[in-house]
């Protein structure tokens, strides 16, 4: 029950904060929102028992990627509400588009049958023991290429950035 | 009415399935709406993040951890996405000093 509780606030907080993302007028509110909002989804994966996820979700998102775009908002100096507005056809197309794709998903979802209530927090699949067994023997291959996968995007990134 | 509250009390597969939607809507409205360029990337990464709670949940509830590995792949894609995109929008900034996708359109047509 408690942690019933602690779904639906943790939900609450959620989808409230990242509603403020896409409402709030100046960007350096919108990464904070998103801040608590990678905060929140990181409560529900220490809900599920995935403790590694958790760690590594505030780790990578709140800590390496938000900063990273505080950095950019900041050095771009865009902290003012000089962003004109979309024309309101644009905006209720966009909101027609969004309502659409929601009748679809209700739509497709609504017939699933009530799977059967179950205790997430009593299996130990989401411990680091467990994914790192898994990640160092199904997932190698992947695993290392990964890491071409980040050497072409430092090479990309300092082939951008850098001046003519 | 009683399998409502029944579903209320509990947390099944299913309120992460209508989380998850809620979040993936939230973030393509935030794609269409807004014109800056920032919000635009912000809102891919919400998308991002409710797949990836989905996956978790799932992987959890078929007590499976591929699942979760994948979410950890998606993390790392999304790192060098975001030091791409950034570069780019620092970039584009520079050469143009507005990051309003609006003014962007040289390839739309």
């Amino acid at each position: 029950m408690f942690s019933t509780i602690l779904f639906y606030i943790l939900s609450v907080i959620l989808v409230f904060s990242s509603l403020m993302v896409i409402f709030s007028r100046k960007p350096i509110n919108s990464v904070l929102f998103l801040i608590v909002s990678f905060f929140a989804i990181s409560g529900h994966y220490i809900l599920l028992n995935a403790q590694f996820l958790a760690v590594v979700n505030i780790i990578v998102y709140a800590g390496a990627i938000m900063v990273l775009f505080l950095f950019t908002v900041m050095l771009l100096n865009l902290n003012k509400e000089t962003e004109p507005k979309k024309s309101a056809l644009v905006k209720i197309i966009a909101v027609i588009t969004g309502c659409l794709l929601a009748v679809t998903l209700v739509g497709s979802l609504k017939g699933i049958d009530n799977a059967p209530v179950q205790d997430f927090s009593d299996n130990s699949i989401g411990l680091i023991k467990n994914l790192g067994k898994t990640l160092f023997t199904d997932f190698l291959v992947p695993f290392e290429l990964t890491s071409v996968l980040f050497l072409a995007s430092i090479v990309g990134t300092l082939m951008i950035g850098k001046k003519e | 009415m009683e399998n409502i509250i029944l579903q209320l009390q509990s947390i099944s597969i299913n309120s992460y399935i209508w989380l998850s939607s809620i979040l993936f809507i939230i973030g393509i409205m935030g794609v269409l709406i807004r014109r800056n360029a920032i919000v635009v990337f912000m809102s891919i990464e919400m998308m991002l993040n409710s797949v990836n709670l989905l996956l978790a949940a799932f992987s959890v509830y078929h007590n499976d951890p591929s699942g979760q590995v994948f979410v950890f792949f998606i993390m790392v894609v999304a790192a060098a996405e975001v030091a791409v995109g950034l570069a780019l929008l620092v970039m584009i900034y520079r050469n143009t000093q507005t990051i309003d996708i609006n003014f962007l359109n040289k390839l739309k047509w």
